[in-house]
């Protein structure tokens, strides 16, 4: 078991709504190992996001244990958690979720001033990002100058800053066109290439296809978990 | 495949290893504040108009308080310069024409000579029974104009004796005061005040000059000291400015007017005989001057039948005035925490819509790293920005408004060292105060929540 990245032990969360009390996911196990890319597909309502939040240390499980390269965060304080998401996850959101006051640089920035970086090495690392994701000639700029597609490309050269043990992705292409979507999903098959494990969040056949492992999940449990290449 | 593990396996002590450093280098924080700090700026500097006007009430409380305390403070000193020029260890007694008598004159009883006042008597009685009373300063006032030719001001004559100034604090700008020689002679000098001098010598110097009062004349051997504007309400003023007083020996004043004063009114005379109207009792030291002014009330109440006289302590005033300022400070210091308490009011209230606006990018700070306390930090160094920046506003403008008033009113304004520094930190306190509840509501939300925000 110390192999794996991620080890999910019948893990349950529901959720309290008023009266209502929602079983967002039940029982749910499966294990990462170093390498996978992973595409979790499902319809709406299925539990997906619930599954991306508790693997990004955003919630913790109502039952069940989630073991994070050999450390179980199932229990941790908040502040805990707020260093595992720092320091070994890397987050890209559909929505990019770019701070907008803050440069290319800076917000690439982010995880590592949370991390007690000198503001040198910030901007060092920050840059070498930048230029990996091929934005090296817009270093200054805002958010807001930018294309969907550069600003998720900005989202992954932050979610890499940190050399994180896992990036999850929540629907990356969502809002991109299929131009920029295929560039961006480029990036995500290179990383994979390069040793990077990555859990993807998405609605797309086509995107799945991508991923070597696909999991299925319905009402809360996994349905299906597929392996396309060995 | 078992070469990816192996690296893996390695990478994971590294990741241990480098969170380790980085909670060690998170103690050292200065370089990270100074980054939050200037973070802070920025974020309020993208909303310039907003921040400003958020700071307003701040900038408004703290320049009013220091102004007002400035133009308060320079007020209350002149008052009590006025009164330390009567001399703190002074008892003065001065002669006042009973209400009655003044209303049985008004009724046109005008054959008899008014007789009132203080008389010799009671200075020798003060002299002799009061210890711990070095002199008794006896003055004999009379209102008359002083001419030089055909220059006239109207003055108070004052026949007094040789060591006035030195007891009363005035001291001679140019010449001399008139000696005990002078008094015994009942030479015929005079030293005049500096108020007079433009009036009466406009070019050359009075020095050396005569002046005539009445059918006499007087040579100036000396010029008092100027004192500045006297406030209407100064207890020297009895006959116009302290500036309009003319000084003769004693004994040069009882010769030439004698006891009785005659007055012309219209249609009748009036006449009064006064013996002394003013005299100065001189305490030895500060902490006998309440004593001997009771005693010294004492004696005067025995003797005289009528209130035909009045005694004032400067001491007593300067009490009284100190007093009046600490109100005066109490009260603006009540309406200072009220402005400040209105302006923090003002500043969490945007600071809240702010947390608001912002939840978004809060779910992101978290989701990248950031603990509760580095959002509350951040959050917390925008207020204190805002009403820090607020505060150093209203220090500049409050220690800007005085001198402006001091320069256009010609009011005398005093700029204490300790009202902008209290000013300043209490409205950077006041950033801290209100910026905890916005900041711990920033910070104690689900990053989940925050991050499905819109």
């Amino acid at each position: 078991m110390s192999g794996s990245i991620v080890t999910f032990s019948n893990v349950s969360k529901t959720y309290h709504i008023g009266t209502v009390t929602v079983n967002a996911l039940r029982g749910v196990s499966f294990t990462v190992a170093p390498g996978d890319y992973i595409s979790i597909m499902g319809p709406s309502g299925c539990g997906k996001s619930t599954l991306l939040n508790l693997l990004g240390c955003l919630d913790r499980p109502s039952s069940g244990s989630y073991l994070l390269g050999g450390q179980d965060v199932s229990t941790m304080e908040d502040d805990a958690l707020s260093a595992i998401r720092g320091a070994r996850l890397g987050f890209v959101f559909q929505s990019y979720n770019l701070i907008q006051q803050l440069t290319v640089t800076e917000n690439i920035e982010v995880p590592l001033y949370y991390q007690g970086w000198s503001e040198a090495e910030c901007r060092a690392k920050a840059r070498e990002l930048a230029a990996r994701v091929g934005l090296e000639n817009r270093l200054d700029h805002k958010p807001f100058e930018l294309s969907g597609g550069q600003q998720q490309r900005v989202a992954i050269a932050r979610a890499l800053v940190n050399d994180p043990l896992l990036i999850l992705a929540d629907e990356p292409t969502g809002n991109l066109d299929s131009i920029s979507g295929a560039d961006i999903l480029r990036i995500f098959d290179d990383l994979n290439k390069q040793g990077k494990t990555i859990i993807m969040v998405t609605h797309d056949d086509d995107v799945s296809s991508r991923a070597g492992r696909a999991i299925r999940l319905r009402d809360g449990q996994i349905e299906s978990d597929v392996r396309h290449r060995s | 495949m078992s070469d990816p593990h192996n690296i893996q396996a390695d990478r994971e002590t590294t990741f241990l290893l480098a969170a380790e450093t980085a909670h060690r280098v998170r103690e050292i924080s200065v370089g990270r504040l100074i980054r939050t700090v200037r973070l802070g700026m920025r974020s309020l500097w993208l909303h310039r108009l907003r921040s400003l006007l958020t700071v307003l009430g701040i900038v408004f409380g703290v320049c009013s308080v220091i102004a007002m305390l400035a133009i308060g403070e320079g007020a209350s000193y002149e008052a009590q310069e006025q009164i330390k020029n009567l001399g703190s260890q002074n008892i003065i007694l001065r002669s006042i024409k009973p209400p009655e008598e003044q209303k049985a004159m008004d009724r046109g009883n005008q054959s008899f000579i008014l007789q009132y006042g203080i008389t010799y008597n009671d200075a020798q009685r003060i002299q002799a029974t009061i210890p711990g009373v070095t002199v008794v300063l006896p003055a004999r006032n009379v209102r008359e104009y002083v001419w030089n030719i055909s220059r006239s001001v109207d003055c108070e004559v004052v026949g007094t004796v040789p060591w006035y100034p030195e007891m009363r604090n005035h001291r001679v700008a140019t010449g001399r005061f008139f000696t005990k020689a002078d008094m015994d002679a009942r030479a015929p000098v005079c030293v005049i005040g500096a108020e007079m001098v433009p009036i009466l010598f406009p070019i050359e110097s009075p020095v050396g000059k005569d002046v005539r009062v009445g059918s006499y004349y007087y040579r100036v051997i000396g010029v008092m000291e100027g004192r500045g504007r006297i406030g209407s309400g100064s207890p020297d003023s009895s006959g116009g400015a302290e500036g309009h007083r003319m000084f003769i020996p004693i004994e040069t004043a009882r010769a030439n007017y004698g006891e009785v004063l005659m007055r012309r009114r219209t249609g009748s005379m009036e006449a009064e005989r006064v013996q002394l109207h003013e005299a100065t009792v001189k305490v030895h030291s500060l902490e006998q001057v309440q004593d001997v002014s009771e005693a010294v009330r004492e004696i005067m109440r025995r003797n005289h039948k009528k209130m035909d006289y009045e005694i004032i302590v400067p001491l007593e005033l300067l009490k009284r005035a100190e007093r009046t300022k600490q109100i005066f400070n109490i009260v603006l210091g009540s309406i200072a925490a009220i402005s400040l308490l209105v302006g923090g009011i003002g500043i969490m209230n945007i600071m809240l819509a702010s947390v608001t606006e912002r939840t978004r990018e809060i779910g992101i700070r978290r989701a990248l790293g950031a603990r509760r306390q580095d959002i509350i930090a951040q959050f917390l160094v925008e207020t204190v920005l805002l009403s820090g920046t607020g505060g150093l506003i209203g220090v500049l403008l409050g220690v800007l408004i005085p001198f402006i008033v001091s320069h256009t009113a010609g009011m005398k304004t005093i700029v204490t060292l300790w009202s902008p520094l209290l000013a300043f930190t209490i409205s950077a306190l006041v950033g801290v105060v209100f910026g905890i509840y916005p900041a711990m509501r920033a910070a104690s939300m689900d990053p989940v929540e925050a991050l499905r925000h819109e």
